[in-house]
């Protein structure tokens, strides 16, 4: 039994992701065997040449794409968070969609069913647009493992400004 | 078909016609894509002597067989051919970053844009839904204005665009046409085509799949060449990126400096790769589908021009730095932004600009002509002042220098001819040709004018590999085959950025066709598609009467203003004696004529035989 916080997602580092597009191309060639962007279960956006950011499921907690679900279509997996989407129940209504606040469900552009990302479970190495991202931008880590990182980094940074400060009054 | 859409389009922007045609397996096999399939289509969908500006010249956006994969630049591409409002020739020009993918997912290897729109107006290709849309709000918007205005009004984020800027629609004869910010097609002159079909943009959208032949086989190719990409033979575009060329150049003697005067400058240091990344780049960030990263964005943090935001690569680093004499970065930067906002090509800017101050510094023009503005060299402000108005076609001289320097210089008159730096009336790029000559002589036979990417030839001059003060007998010959890899790379529509990642050359390049189109091709069959795409393109030169042995030249300066600087550079002018020598040993290497013209026999080999009529009797 895997707990709630342990589970894992694909998370981007907005200074290091370029907006590539590479993580749509693997996606969409390993779970569609196709190359198209647009059945992909992660988007990659650049607002302009400095800020980018790929975006896919996260797996909340206690999720808003579940609960919008009028027919009962969506389910969240209990070891991993994956949403799976009964595609004989839905029926595009696009619920789930309105109910994401990161635009990581989608629409699947043939099948007119909601999908989102399935954590490439059925990959051995994991999730493939982590192995190809060239950037390394993108983790499959738990909130825990982010919080860990983002904590690291700022304390670093502050014992980073203090010394700089330091060396600066000598 | 595999990874090729299959289907070329038709657009009359005169009728407002819109149809679509097959793409026949052989064609694709002989031309590839890109501009091999486009120089092809311009061919024969043109007929001679029209005028570049007329609405019956075609322009014609291409995808390659790779674009829409996951291939490493190759799936990121398009290219645009067209008749060059510059040089009257062949008139190409490559792509990379996100536009190219949705063409193709809409489903074309080349779109065939002819007519002229009776107002403004921009193409919106939605999968199979081809639709003429009003543009008139979006005159004189800059290429990033217009590229929001339209995904605003489509409604649609991921639509892609590209477009021309001011200077396009006010037909200024270097206007480029520019997608995703700062991903140009540069060269040529092709945005002011575009302005003359009153065609401000090209959006598309596509949402059909890209399947390659052998999917196992690709995803091994490629990935292998991901790897590649993080190991030595992309270094320098991921780390300094081109502007390294700065400090190389200019220990060489071929830094040409304020207008092909010197061959080293003195600010050099300020301007360099090492000092752009210490003080400027921000980010590198690159396209769609690439392993490399080479665009290196560029900010610059105080002063007058503050908050200017730019890629920079050497190409017009130079062109708007040493060749204008000016060592300042922030001012440099300023003036790459505008002129990707315009929809200028930067090389073409800088080195007019350039020919500008040397005019005025020579008193071939005066403070009048100029509104007065002071053109010294090394005026910054003077460079962004004249670059606002070319753009514009502001004034005299603006309306002047938006022709291009070779028709500039007629109407300047008096020696301005002299200080003109243009090959078949193209701007030179970025490399001094007194003391690279093996860059000169390929230089001079590019179907595009003055060009350092149709053959690479300043590579064995700068690796030493030769004695590149001097053209011998051989080096015509050597410069053949890598023409051929030049126009495959430009076909498959790979980055040049890319090419020391094939290891294995066009092998490794007819592996990667064959892997994605399922169509069989080995290394000799794409080198001979390369010699017929370069033939082709020399033949269509011919018959627009600009292709033969008195068009293979070079600047004035170059062949008349020594070097001044000492060192063993002290002197140096191309003469006439070897660069006749170098012209006959080219002609020879590829089976012309000694007048440049490709003779029968050459046509049957390559299967252009159809053509024979332009190269009758040896000459034009």
């Amino acid at each position: 039994m895997v707990r709630a916080q342990d589970r894992k997602f694909v998370s981007s580092d907005p200074e290091k992701c370029i907006g590539c597009c590479v993580c749509e191309y693997a996606c969409s060639m390993t779970n569609e065997n196709t190359f198209n962007p647009t059945k992909s279960r992660i988007r990659a956006l650049r607002l302009g040449p400095l800020n980018n950011l790929a975006v896919t499921c996260r797996h909340c907690e206690d999720p808003a794409c579940v609960a919008a679900c009028p027919r009962e279509a969506l389910t969240q997996e209990e070891d991993t968070g994956i949403i799976t989407v009964d595609e004989e129940a839905c029926d595009g209504c696009a619920w789930c969609i309105s109910a994401c606040p990161f635009g990581a469900m989608m629409m699947h552009p043939e099948k007119k069913v909601a999908f989102t990302c399935n954590s490439c479970k059925d990959q051995e190495d994991g999730p493939q647009c982590v192995k190809w991202c060239p950037e390394e931008a993108l983790t499959f880590v738990t909130a825990q493992q982010l919080a860990q990182k983002s904590r690291i980094s700022a304390v670093r940074n502050l014992f980073q400004e203090a010394k700089e400060k330091k060396a600066e009054s000598k | 078909m595999f990874a090729y859409g299959g289907k070329i389009l038709r657009v009359n922007l005169t009728t407002g016609k819109v149809s679509t045609e097959p793409l026949s397996e052989k064609l694709a096999k002989d031309y590839i894509g890109g501009i091999g399939l486009g120089i092809k289509l311009l061919m024969d969908n043109s007929k001679p002597g029209t005028d570049p500006f007329d609405p019956d010249n075609p322009i014609i956006y291409l995808t390659g067989p790779l674009t829409g994969t996951l291939g490493p630049t190759g799936g990121n591409s398009y290219a645009v051919v067209s008749k060059s409002p510059a040089t009257g020739g062949v008139a190409n020009a490559e792509a990379h970053g996100f536009f190219g993918p949705d063409l193709k997912r809409a489903g074309y290897d080349a779109v065939i844009i002819t007519g002229k729109a009776p107002k403004l107006s921009y193409l919106w290709i939605d999968d199979d839904k081809v639709e003429i849309r009003n543009a008139e709000h979006l005159q004189h918007k800059t290429v990033n204005e217009t590229d929001h205005m339209i995904r605003e009004e489509l409604d649609d984020f991921y639509i892609r665009v590209s477009a021309i800027g001011e200077a396009g629609e006010r037909l200024c004869r270097f206007a480029a046409i520019i997608n995703d910010e700062f991903r140009a097609i540069g060269r040529a002159g092709m945005g002011a085509i575009m302005g003359s079909k009153n065609l401000k943009a090209v959006a598309a959208r596509g949402t059909h799949d890209v399947n390659v032949a052998d999917m196992d086989g690709f995803r091994e190719f490629i990935k292998m060449i991901y790897e590649r990409m993080k190991g030595p033979a992309t270094k320098k575009y991921k780390t300094l990126g081109t502007p390294e060329n700065v400090l190389v150049l200019n220990s060489l003697y071929a830094l040409a400096t304020r207008n092909f005067t010197n061959s080293q400058f003195e600010g050099a240091q300020k301007v360099s790769g090492e000092w752009l990344n210490e003080h400027y780049v921000k980010k590198i960030v690159g396209c769609a589908t690439c392993g490399m990263r080479c665009d290196h964005i560029a900010v610059v943090p105080e002063g007058p021009y503050k908050g200017a935001t730019s890629r920079l690569e050497f190409e017009c680093l130079w062109s708007m730095g040493p060749l204008c004499g000016i060592d300042r970065l922030d001012a440099i930067i300023e003036a790459m932004r505008i002129t990707n906002e315009y929809g200028m090509d930067g090389i073409s800017t800088g080195v007019v600009v350039a020919f500008a101050m040397d005019c005025y510094e020579h008193g071939t023009i005066t403070k009048e002509q100029t509104d007065g503005i002071d053109l010294s060299f090394g005026n910054a402000e003077a460079l962004i002042a004249i670059i606002h108005k070319i753009g514009k076609r502001e004034g005299w001289l603006g309306n002047a220098l938006a022709e291009g320097s070779a028709r500039a210089a007629e109407i300047i008159g008096g020696d301005a001819p002299k200080y003109a730096c243009h090959i078949k009336g193209l701007e030179l790029p970025g490399y001094d040709l007194r003391t690279l000559k093996t860059a000169a002589l390929g230089f001079s036979v590019s179907f595009r004018g003055a060009c350092h990417l149709r053959n690479g030839a300043y590579s064995p001059d700068v690796k030493g590999k030769v004695n590149r003060f001097k053209i011998e007998k051989g080096r015509g010959k050597m410069i053949v085959p890598d023409g051929h890899i030049y126009n495959v790379i430009d076909s498959l529509i790979v980055c040049k950025f890319s090419r020391g990642t094939y290891y294995d050359g066009l092998k490794d390049l007819a592996n990667y066709y064959t892997l994605a189109t399922g169509i069989p091709m080995t290394a000799e069959e794409l080198d001979k598609d390369g010699e017929r795409i370069e033939n082709l393109a020399r033949l269509f030169n011919i018959r627009e009467g600009k292709g033969t042995r008195e068009y293979d030249t070079l600047p004035w300066k170059i062949k008349n203003a020594p070097v001044p600087e000492d060192g063993p550079a002290k002197g140096a002018v191309v003469s006439d004696e070897e660069f006749q020598v170098g012209l006959d040993d080219y002609y020879e290497a590829r089976g012309w004529t000694m007048e440049g013209v490709p003779t029968v026999e050459k046509l049957n080999e390559l299967g252009l035989g159809e053509y024979a009529s332009i190269v009758k009797g040896g000459k034009a």
